[in-house]
């Protein structure tokens, strides 16, 4: 695109505003060319200077799909991809926590055993001891946001680089996990309870999956359209209103047919319901509050963030936590899942998943960059590698190949895509 | 501009130990609004403990620091913010991964209901550059696509978002190019044009010359003379620094002379 067509293409775009000089916009800054072709136009730019977004996890869920729907034709069933949606919340929250810690730029290799430690927890208070289950569950979250505010208080007060820390915690809570449980090695869920229900229930009322969708599509329009209207009467500029209809349309149209798929099966799980909760409440803390800004700060440059009058200490200690937290409640969803906990929950490769979904869905392992929705998108192209490997009757060492593999490439990905944005100046 | 009488900032008598070492003594230092000081001296003359003590880093021993007249004690780096003191430091300290919008509020963000207002900050930002006339790509671009010298004018209005009194920069050019250092000094000057104090912290005479008023120079810790920077020659300020009127500088120009003179 040249220059001076960028510059036409601006000064239209200013000129209907009420400022009576707008200032000329810089020759030197690339603006998008109107229609489609400035899309695809952007795109190219994007992913040559390494801002790859969405588009591995795209790719690579529609490669998933080809090869398990080619091996095995239930892949594609709304049972098969419903069972998918129920394995989903338990990594898929602990990989939200997990993309806390990496917008840090740290890591916290403890979450594995935190889930199973606070699963088992809350299994022994409410089976073993007889506890009303909802304080069993909040006994059990309240366990791990004190693990997550020691293993903060040794990073951030202490120096103890998080690595070490976490590791530390991965031995001690698994540990602590063995001796809640005690001699009984398994400790089957409440029939009907809280915990049992987390990942079993379905909403099989047809309203709620497509409610849902209808309120998820319309809050994203009413959101984007306020946005656009009050930076247009900032004078700033903003989405054009047939982009947000486009953007908005696609959204309904996914939304739809996923309600549709679970409305052939079981209806809407509550697992995806929780999960998609936490992943837009996170996402709207890590871009809308203070304290997200806060946190990508910290990543972003230590000494800024403290110069700026940033407790470093503070975001810290309180990212920890949260990350325990999510991990607490992704380990009650794990206990659900498979009906009972035990030693052996959170451990295997539970932890190098949920690192694995945050990376493939595009949070770099070096601080400062990603985004909530990427433990989502993540977890659902892992676990459906999972669930189609299963379908094949695949053994676990296989599995765990794979998985390495798999986290292998994310990571190789993301250091590369890093290596392109330095040399095109994107952080 | 009109110079009003009490200073904004002064320096009486200031005196700091670190431990065994005395790094500054008795020193004084007065800036006016809409005043550019230069700040020279030698490496080790104390000129970064100085502005340190000024910026509420570190705490002074003796002595005391008036602002606009009125006794002021400086414990923290909040307080000097908190009266009006902005200070950007060498290394400038942005975070990379955030835009220029971001990384001008970051720390002051303008808040809405709860959240973080992007377009009161995004406006209040493009406005401040406007009124600098500082020109940058686009104030949603992360700051790690900037250039040396863009980065710093990014720096100097990130100090100039609290509405300051007292701007001190360090080494504003030291990395910079010709263009670039052209463009910083001009801010320098827009600060000044704005009522700004500005201690500029600097070992290039060019840069001195081009925009202060005043030089103040430091030696070993103590005051070794201020200047008009208009009625001082290049030398008088040399011999300031360096301390004597024997040393390199003058031998040398000494040698020249006479070598001319013989011819």
């Amino acid at each position: 695109m040249s220059d001076q067509k960028a510059t036409q293409m601006t000064s239209q775009g200013t000129a209907s505003q009420s400022i009576p000089a707008a200032p000329a916009v810089d020759p030197r800054l690339l603006v998008r060319e109107q229609g489609l072709n400035g899309y695809l136009a952007e795109f190219q730019r994007k992913l040559r200077s390494g801002d790859l977004g969405s588009l591995p996890v795209v790719v690579g869920l529609v490669a998933i799909a080809i090869i398990f729907q080619s091996l095995n034709s239930h892949f594609l069933t709304a049972g098969n991809l419903s069972n998918i949606a129920l394995y989903l919340a338990g990594p898929g929250l602990i990989s939200v926590g997990i993309v806390f810690v990496l917008l840090l730029g740290e890591i916290d290799l403890s979450l594995g055993s935190v889930a199973g430690a606070s699963a088992a927890i809350a299994a022994v208070a409410a089976v073993q001891h007889g506890v009303n289950e909802w304080l069993a569950i909040l006994l059990a979250v309240g366990c791990a946001l004190a693990i997550g505010a020691l293993h903060g208080f040794f990073f951030a007060k202490l120096g103890v680089p998080a690595f070490v820390v976490t590791l530390a915690g991965f031995l001690g809570w698994n540990g602590l996990q063995g001796v809640v449980m005690g001699k009984t090695g398994t400790l089957n869920n409440i029939p009907n309870g809280v915990i049992a229900k987390l990942d079993n229930y379905f909403f099989d009322d047809v309203a709620v999956a497509y409610g849902l969708a209808a309120i998820g599509v319309a809050g994203y329009l009413v959101a984007t359209l306020l946005a656009a209207r009050n930076r247009r009467q900032a004078g700033l500029p903003a989405r054009s209103v047939t982009e947000i209809a486009v953007r908005a349309a696609g959204l309904a149209v996914l939304a739809f047919v996923v309600a549709y798929m679970f409305n052939q099966d079981r209806g809407m799980p509550l697992a995806l319901v929780v999960l998609l909760a936490v992943v837009i409440g996170s996402d709207f803390v890590l871009r809308r509050t203070r304290y997200g800004r806060q946190v990508f700060a910290v990543g972003g440059g230590i000494e800024a963030a403290r110069r700026a009058g940033i407790s470093v200490a503070r975001v810290r200690i309180s990212v920890y936590m949260i990350s325990a937290g999510l991990a607490a409640v992704g380990g009650l969803f794990l206990a659900s899942q498979s009906g009972s906990a035990d030693k052996q929950l959170g451990s295997g490769n539970v932890l190098m998943d949920a690192i694995a979904a945050a990376v493939i869905g595009g949070t770099s392992l070096f601080g400062g960059r990603g985004k909530a929705w990427s433990a989502l998108l993540g977890t659902l192209v892992i676990e459906s590698i999972m669930v189609g490997l299963d379908m094949q009757n695949t053994s676990q060492s296989i599995e765990y190949m794979i998985t390495g593999a798999v986290l292998l490439a994310a990571v190789v990905l993301d250091s590369v895509s890093r290596r392109t944005q330095k040399s095109s100046g994107r952080g | 501009m009109v110079q009003s009488d009490t200073p904004v900032l002064a320096l009486h008598d200031v005196s700091k130990r670190f431990g065994a070492v005395q790094v500054l003594t008795g020193v004084h230092l007065e800036v006016h609004a809409g005043q550019v000081v230069a700040l020279v001296g030698d490496n080790g003359a104390g000129k970064s403990t100085l502005v340190k003590t000024i910026a509420g880093v570190y705490t002074i021993d003796e002595g005391s620091i008036e602002w606009e007249g009125r006794k002021v004690t400086l414990n923290r780096p909040q307080d000097a913010t908190a009266l009006g003191v902005a200070t950007v430091y060498q290394d400038l300290a942005l975070c990379d991964n955030l835009d220029v919008v971001a990384n001008l509020f970051l720390g002051r963000e303008l808040m809405r209901g709860g959240r973080l207002d992007e377009v009161a900050m995004e406006k209040k930002a493009q406005e401040l550059l406007d009124t600098l006339s500082i020109r940058i790509p686009s104030v949603r671009i992360p700051v790690a696509a900037l250039s040396g010298g863009q980065r710093q004018v990014v720096a100097i209005a990130r100090a100039l978002i609290g509405d300051p009194k007292i701007v001190i920069l360090d080494e504003p050019t030291a990395a910079l190019g010709v263009e670039q250092t052209a463009q910083v000094l001009d801010l320098v000057e827009r600060l000044r044009d704005r009522g700004l104090g500005v201690i500029l912290i600097s070992h290039n005479m060019a840069d001195v010359r081009a925009v202060a008023d005043q030089v103040a120079v430091l030696r070993l810790g103590r005051n070794n003379g201020v200047f008009k920077i208009a009625e001082t020659s290049h030398e008088t300020i040399i011999s300031a620094i360096t301390g004597a009127t024997d040393n390199a500088v003058t031998r040398r120009q000494a040698r020249v002379a006479e070598a001319e003179g013989t011819k």
